[in-house]
């Protein structure tokens, strides 16, 4: 795959966005070699803040910078945003609502040599939990792209995740993208296999190969994860009477968690996991470690036929 | 020179009425932190009566200095305050803590005029005055940063990150005042985790620090005008206070930290606080 990095992307769209909006200012904590703040920095370095290795004092000072009217954004791997500076994000940002872009690199497994310490895979249900955020994981470089300015826009609390690898085109050019709301990136009528992230490419792929078995799968990306895209969910699982999620992430608290509350009340279909199982991750090669996790286009194929069956077995009617 | 007298005169007052406003506010919640309050009334009244470029009609202007509450559980204090500057009525003090209240047990911002950042969750504020002051550079501004920490607080590593970035950044409009009562929560703070020499620890970070008596006005003036006019580096006020102070009974005594103030204590301390200033 000849792509750039997402890293890259998210790098390369900071300072674009720095050319056109001066109020941008970007903090990082000694990792902007990695998280690619620094194509930002190097632009614009009186706007540029290096903090140092400290996480709580990075989220803090941006607090400061945006109730005096810039608009932060705050940049290091996302397990040390999220973990690191928790109570400084739920205390100065989520409560007040205050307006700071949070950017977590390496999401998922996507630090994969450097092992577990360095994985992402707790970061989506911290956040989610946080009230006032608003949470997007982007599929490819147009929607990082996207994400990037999109959220200077935004008056208050924002997430970005990014992965530190690259990932295969996905949307057509001129694709709309709109914060909350979900994409229909392929229609069916069997299951609706809802992905997010890296693993919306794997869905897609799945879709093919169920295909070969006379499946049709709907594929729904969700690029923000919170506020979630309920209606769309509903109408999908309603036609299909079946879901299956796929995310880079834990199995408790992200996609999974989130596609369930969405439901539950008002279309109360089977549904499935493809996530990691409760466990952590560790060093690999990125896709080698994504096959020990499960997180495989096989798995998507496996766990989609095996929730038809249970659908049929319960009689579920469509209503479409 | 009487100029002067007079001030010191209103400012002792402000301070003295401040503490009627904490005891009276606090009892009345049933619960607050009443001796972290009165050790910080002289260093609210110096701030919000005489040094703070504020405007209480205008609590968001841009060009406002900012005073960022990092011991947020002196919100009661903070509120005394906020009233006498006209932020809100006086009434509205008794309303602290209960229910749908604009003044929570700790500050809440964009709740009530007047506060800079929710806080209450210790350590925060010096690396949030880091921020306004690289916000102010950035836009041309002149404003000034005061960042009130608690001596027990300062166990948090965050205030060193912080001290450490505000010496990076040279924020020497940003002045930290700690409020050096040598109580915390459980204990004496040599006890709890002891700090050593507090001003050599600062100086180590390269802050311009000074140390004065936190209760008396004066000498809080000219510490302030001391870290105004000081360049390159931040400023650190060491403020020694009395937790509890103004209150017989209240002072050096760990327990009233965040002790219920109930009827006879209630009496007790208004009957001491009416008698005026001695
Ligand atoms: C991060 C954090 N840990 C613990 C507490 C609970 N707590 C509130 S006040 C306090 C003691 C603070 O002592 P000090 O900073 O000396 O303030 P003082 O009341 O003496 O002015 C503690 C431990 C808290 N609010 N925040
Ligand atoms: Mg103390």
């Amino acid at each position: 795959m000849n792509n750039k990095p997402l890293r890259e992307v998210f790098g390369e769209s900071l300072a674009e966005l720095g050319t056109v909006n001066p109020k941008i200012v970007v903090l990082d904590a000694d990792l902007s070699s990695a998280t690619r703040s620094i194509l930002f920095g190097n632009k614009f370095p009186k706007r540029f803040f290096n903090m140092g290795i400290t996480e709580a004092n990075m989220v803090s000072t941006a607090v400061g910078l945006s109730t005096c009217g810039l608009i932060p954004y705050v940049c290091t791997f996302s397990f040390l945003l999220t973990l690191r500076a928790t109570d400084q994000i739920r205390s100065q940002i989520s409560y007040p609502a205050n307006n700071v872009k949070l950017i977590g690199t390496n999401g998922g497994l996507s630090g994969f040599g450097d092992g577990a310490t360095h994985q992402s895979i707790m970061d989506l249900a911290i956040l989610r939990a946080m009230p006032n955020f608003t949470i997007l994981v982007p599929s490819d470089a147009s929607s990082m792209r996207w994400a990037v300015q999109e959220v200077a826009d935004i008056m208050g609390p924002t997430f970005i995740r990014v992965p530190r690898v690259s990932a295969p085109d996905i949307h057509q050019p001129g694709t709309k993208f709109e914060i909350g709301k979900g994409l229909v990136l392929k229609k069916g009528k069997d299951v609706t296999i809802v992905a997010i992230g890296m693993m919306v490419s794997y869905a897609l792929d799945a879709v093919k190969e169920l295909a070969k078995e006379g499946i049709d799968a709907e594929v729904v990306e969700i690029h923000t994860i919170k506020p979630i895209d309920k209606n769309l969910l509903i109408k999908s699982a309603s036609k299909t009477g079946a879901v299956i999620t796929v995310e880079e992430h834990n199995r408790y608290g992200g996609l999974f968690s989130a596609v369930l509350e969405a439901l539950a009340l008002e279309c109360p279909v089977p549904a499935d996991w493809v996530a990691i199982d409760d466990h952590f991750g560790g060093s690999g090669q990125y896709d080698e470690l994504l096959e020990v996790c499960g997180l495989t286009v096989n798995n998507i194929v496996k766990k989609a036929k095996r929730v038809i069956k249970i659908k049929e077995k319960a009689g579920y009617e469509q209503s479409v | 020179m009487s100029d002067m007298n007079n001030l010191i005169k209103e400012l002792e007052e402000k301070a003295h009425d401040m503490r009627k406003k904490i005891i009276t506010s606090c009892y009345y919640a049933g619960s607050g932190h009443p001796g972290s309050s009165l050790s910080t009334c002289e260093i609210l009244s110096v701030l919000y009566h005489h040094v703070l470029n504020i405007d209480p009609k205008n609590p968001s202007d841009p060009d406002r200095d900012r005073f960022v509450l990092s011991k947020g559980h002196a919100a009661p204090a903070l509120y005394s305050v906020l009233a006498q500057k006209g932020y809100f009525d006086e009434e509205e003090l008794l309303t602290l803590r209960k229910t749908s209240s604009r003044l929570q047990g700790h500050p809440v911002m964009n709740k009530l005029p007047g506060i800079e950042i929710t806080s209450g969750s210790l350590g925060m504020g010096i690396s949030f005055g880091v921020g306004t002051i690289l916000a102010a550079r950035l836009q041309n501004k002149n404003y000034r940063t005061y960042v009130l920490t608690g001596d027990g607080e300062l166990d948090e590593g965050q205030n060193w990150e912080g001290m450490l970035a505000a010496v990076k950044f040279k924020v020497d409009k940003m002045t930290v005042i700690v409020d050096y009562n040598k109580l915390q929560l459980d204990g004496r703070s040599d006890d709890i985790l002891p700090i050593g020499n507090l001003g050599d620890k600062f100086r180590a970070f390269d802050f311009n620090v000074i140390q004065c008596d936190g209760h008396d006005i004066l000498a809080l003036i000219e510490a302030i005008e001391q870290a105004k006019q000081y360049k390159d580096n931040p400023s650190v006020i060491i403020a020694d206070t009395i937790k509890g102070k103004g209150v017989s009974f209240m002072e050096n005594r760990v327990e009233w930290h965040g002790k219920t103030i109930n009827d006879e204590d209630f009496e007790r301390a208004m009957a001491e606080l009416n008698g005026g200033l001695n």
